[in-house]
C-alpha cells in the first residue's frame, strides 16, 4: 500500500501553514496529549507496546522496551535526538521544520508516560530554520499550557528545553549526544553501562528517543496502539518515513506502510520515485544510511521490513534509500562515504581514526588511477582491523559503532564489483566520463 | 608589497576586532536567561557559543573567556569544547558562510562539479574567505536536503538544486542585498528567544512565535 490514505506523522505536510500552532489545532493537534493525560501512565505505556513502535533513529529498538529500562530513580531526564546526520536521511529535518508541535506532542506524551520533569530536544546545528521554528512553536505551546505547569489542567507538570547541536555526525550517538548536552566535546562514553537508562544525563537514568518516534506517538494516542500495530507486518508494525535520493527521477520522503511496499516499488513506481534518471540500469542502492552495507539489483523485491533486510545482510537503520546506477563509480561512491566517516570520527579510538584515514587514502589512489593490484587486499586488511571478519552485523573494536560502520561500503564495493577495482588498477585512470572530479576534492 | 604580503598582512588584521569581542549588554542578559534553562550551567554553552557567534560572527577569544566566567569553568574547557564543532568558528569568517554539501547524495548530483564552479566563481578554495571579507567557502558533510541535491547552504539557509548558473545568480543576489530578507546574518540559532519556563517561573511578554516573517520561507 503506497501513501496510506490516513498517513501517520506527514498528514499536515501539504499545507503553507503546517508549523504553525493554528494549523496544528485546527487539525486535532494536542488531542493525543490530552487523552494520555486522562489515562495512568501504565496505561499510556500499554498502549506504546502495543504498537510495538520500533525506534526511528538506526538502531531499531523497541521503544517501548526502552523505556521499561528507565531505572527508577528521584531525577531522570527524557532527550530526543534530532541530531540526523546519517547521510542521505533527512526525514527528522522534515518532522521538526515542518511540524513542530506534532514533535512537542509526542515529547510531552513520552515524559508523562515516563513520568520526568525535565525533557530536552537536542536539534542539528545545521537545521537552523527548524530549530527556530521549533523554539517558537515551544514558546507557543507554554502560553497554551500544552507544556509547563499543570499541562491541561492535570497534575502533570513538565519542563521543555530545545538545545542546538553545533556540527558533529557523532553527536547522534546517544551517549556522545548526552555529552555534548552537558556542554562537552562529543565524544562517545564507554560501554557499559550500555543504556543511558542506567546513566545518562548528568549520570541520572535518562531516555533517548529518535524524532520520529515521538512524532507517532500523538497518533498512536488517539488511534490506540492495536490500530497501528495492525500496520505493516511482524515487528516491523505502522508506518515509516524513507528518504529516497541518489540516481533517481523523483527524489524525496514518502511515508509508507512497513513491509507491504518493496525496495523495487520505493524506487520504480510512479507515484515514488519513478525510476533511474535517463532510464539507465541499476548498479547498486544503500537500503538505510551510509552505515549500510549495499544491496543490488537481486534484492530489489524485497519488502521495507526490517527483519528481512537484517537477513539479507544490511539494515533498514535510518529509512534512507540512494540509488546508484550504471553511470555511478563504485570506487568513488566508497571513497566519499570513507572520507565522510574519517572526518566525522571523533578520533578516541584508533582502529576507526587511523582505519578511516589510510582507507581513505588507498581509495582515492585508485580512483586516481595510481592503484595497485594488492591495494584490494590492503583495504579488507584494514576494513579487517576495524571490523574482525568483516561481517554483517560487523565485529565492533570501538567505543561506538561508528568505527564498524567504515567497512561496509568498502565491503559490499569490493565484493560485488572487483572487477570495477581491477578495470581502475589496470587502466591507470576512472572508466567513467567524470576521471576529473577529485580535482575539487580538498581533503 | 607583494599581492601575498598585502594578503597576509590583511588577514592579520582581521583577526583583532576593533571592540574587545565580548558579550553586549543584551547578549549578556540573554546569556543569563540560557543558562537558567539548564540544571547545570555547563550544559549552556554550546547555546551561549551561537549567542556570542550571534554577535561577532565568530568565537572571539574575548567571548569565550566570559562564556567561560558564566558557566564557571576554565577558558581551556571552552575552546577545547568548541573546537570540536564544525560550525563555531574559532577564526573570523566572511559575511555570508556558504556550506557546500558533497556527500553521497549531492555527489552523485554533480555536487563536485558545482564546487569547482564556485571555486572559480568566487576565487578561492574550500577553507578561504574573499578579501572583502563577504564570501567564507566550506565544504559541508550531508545537510539533510538530499532531495534537493547538489544542496548548500548560506548562514544555514538552505539552497538545492543548483548549478553553475543558479550559484551565480544566487552570489550577485547575496552581493546586492537583493536576499537580505531571506538569509539572515550569523547566529541564527540564537535568533528566537526562548521566553517561558516552568523553573524560574516566569513568563515573557512578547512571545516570538511561528508568525514571524523569517520563519515563513520554505
Amino acid at each position: 500500500m503506497f501513501n496510506p490514505t490516513d498517513p501517520i506523522v506527514t498528514k499536515r505536510m501539504s499545507f503553507e501553514d503546517s508549523y504553525t500552532l493554528s494549523r496544528f489545532l485546527a487539525t486535532g493537534g494536542y488531542e493525543g496529549l490530552k487523552k494520555a493525560l486522562s489515562m495512568s501512565r501504565e496505561q499510556v505505556q500499554e498502549e506504546v507496546m502495543k504498537a510495538s513502535l520500533l525506534g526511528r533513529g538506526g538502531a531499531g529498538f523497541p521503544a517501548g522496551r526502552k523505556w521499561s529500562m528507565l531505572r527508577k530513580a528521584p531525577t531522570s531526564y527524557l532527550v530526543v535526538n534530532g541530531d540526523e546526520s546519517e547521510p542521505a536521511t533527512f526525514k527528522d529535518h522534515l518532522l521538526i521544520e515542518k511540524d513542530p508541535h506534532q514533535l512537542i506532542e509526542g515529547t510531552i506524551i513520552a515524559a508523562y508516560a515516563l513520568g520526568v520533569t525535565q525533557a530536552f530536544i537536542f536539534v542539528r546545528g545545521e537545521f537552523a530554520l527548524g530549530f527556530e521554528r521549533l523554539t517558537a512553536a515551544c514558546n507557543e505551546a507554554y502560553a497554551h499550557n500544552a507544556v509547563g505547569k499543570n499541562i491541561f489542567g492535570s497534575d502533570f507538570s513538565v519542563d521543555l528545553v530545545i538545545h542546538p547541536g553545533a556540527g558533529a555526525y557523532i553527536c547522534g550517538e546517544e551517549t556522545s549526544l548526552i555529552e555534548s548536552l552537558e556542554g562537552k566535546r562529543g565524544y562517545p562514553r564507554i560501554k557499559p553501562p550500555y543504556f543511558p537508562a542506567v546513566m545518562g544525563l548528568y549520570n541520572e537514568p535518562t531516555v533517548v528517543n529518535n524524532v520520529e518516534t515521538m512524532s507517532n506517538l500523538p497518533w498512536i494516542l488517539q488511534h490506540g496502539g492495536d490500530a497501528f500495530a495492525a500496520l505493516g507486518q511482524g515487528s516491523s508494525t505502522g508506518t515509516r518515513l524513507f528518504a529516497l535520493s541518489g540516481r533517481v527521477k523523483r527524489p524525496g520522503w514518502y511515508e509508507l506502510e512497513m513491509s507491504k511496499t518493496t525496495f523495487r516499488d520505493l524506487i520504480y513506481d510512479k507515484n515514488l520515485g519513478q525510476g533511474i534518471i535517463g532510464d539507465k540500469k541499476i548498479k547498486a542502492f544503500i537500503p538505510g544510511g551510509v552505515s549500510a552495507p549495499w544491496f543490488f539489483e537481486e534484492h530489489l523485491d524485497m519488502g521495507l521490513d526490517q527483519d528481512a533486510v537484517a537477513k539479507a545482510g544490511s539494515m533498514l537503520g535510518s529509512g534512507s534509500v540512494v540509488v546508484m546506477d550504471e553511470t555511478t563509480c563504485v570506487v568513488r561512491a566508497s571513497w566519499r562515504i570513507t572520507k565522510f566517516f574519517h572526518r566525522e570520527s571523533c578520533g578516541q579510538c584508533t582502529p576507526c581514526r587511523e582505519g578511516s584515514g589510510w582507507l581513505e587514502k588507498i581509495l582515492r589512489r585508485i580512483e586516481e588511477g595510481s592503484g595497485r593490484i594488492e591495494d584490494l587486499d590492503l583495504l579488507m586488511d584494514v576494513c579487517d582491523s576495524i571490523a574482525p571478519g568483516v561481517s554483517w552485523p560487523p565485529q565492533q573494536t570501538t567505543i561506538c559503532v561508528l568505527g564498524p560502520s567504515i567497512p561496509s561500503s568498502i565491503a559490499s564495493a569490493i565484493r560485488n564489483c572487483r572487477d570495477e577495482f581491477l578495470e581502475h588498477i589496470k587502466l591507470g585512470h576512472c572508466p567513467f566520463e567524470k576521471d576529473h572530479i577529485l580535482a575539487g576534492a580538498h581533503s | 608589497m607583494t599581492e601575498k604580503d598585502n594578503y597576509l598582512a590583511k588577514i592579520l588584521e582581521r583577526k583583532q576586532p576593533s571592540d574587545d569581542g565580548g558579550f553586549s549588554e543584551e547578549g549578556l542578559e540573554r546569556a543569563k536567561a540560557l543558562i537558567s534553562l539548564y540544571p547545570k550551567k555547563r550544559s549552556a554553552l554550546i547555546p551561549l557559543c551561537h549567542l556570542a557567534q550571534g554577535e561577532h560572527g565568530w568565537l572571539t577569544e574575548r567571548s569565550m573567556e566570559e562564556i567561560a566566567e558564566l558557566l564557571e569553568i576554565s577558558v581551556a574547557e571552552v575552546s577545547g569544547t568548541a573546537s570540536f564543532y564544525d560550525m563555531l568558528h574559532l577564526e573570523p569568517v566572511g559575511n555570508y558562510v556558504i556550506s557546500v554539501c558533497t556527500n553521497i547524495a549531492c555527489m552523485l548530483g554533480g555536487a563536485y562539479e558545482l564546487l569547482e564552479s564556485i571555486e572559480e566563481r568566487l576565487g578561492i578554495s574550500v577553507g578561504q574567505t574573499t578579501l572583502d571579507m563577504q564570501f567564507t567557502l566550506e565544504e559541508a558533510e550531508c545537510l539533510g536536503a538530499c532531495d534537493t541535491a547538489p544542496c548548500l547552504q548560506v548562514n544555514s539557509r538552505f539552497f538545492g538544486n543548483l548549478d553553475a548558473v543558479a550559484f551565480d545568480k544566487l552570489v550577485t543576489d547575496l552581493a546586492s542585498g537583493a536576499l537580505a530578507g531571506v538569509v539572515p546574518p550569523h547566529g541564527v540559532l540564537s535568533r528566537v528567544q526562548r521566553v517561558f519556563s516552568l523553573m524560574s517561573g516566569e513568563q515573557g511578554e512578547a512571545a516570538a512565535s511561528n508568525t514571524d516573517e523569517t520563519l515563513g520561507q520554505k
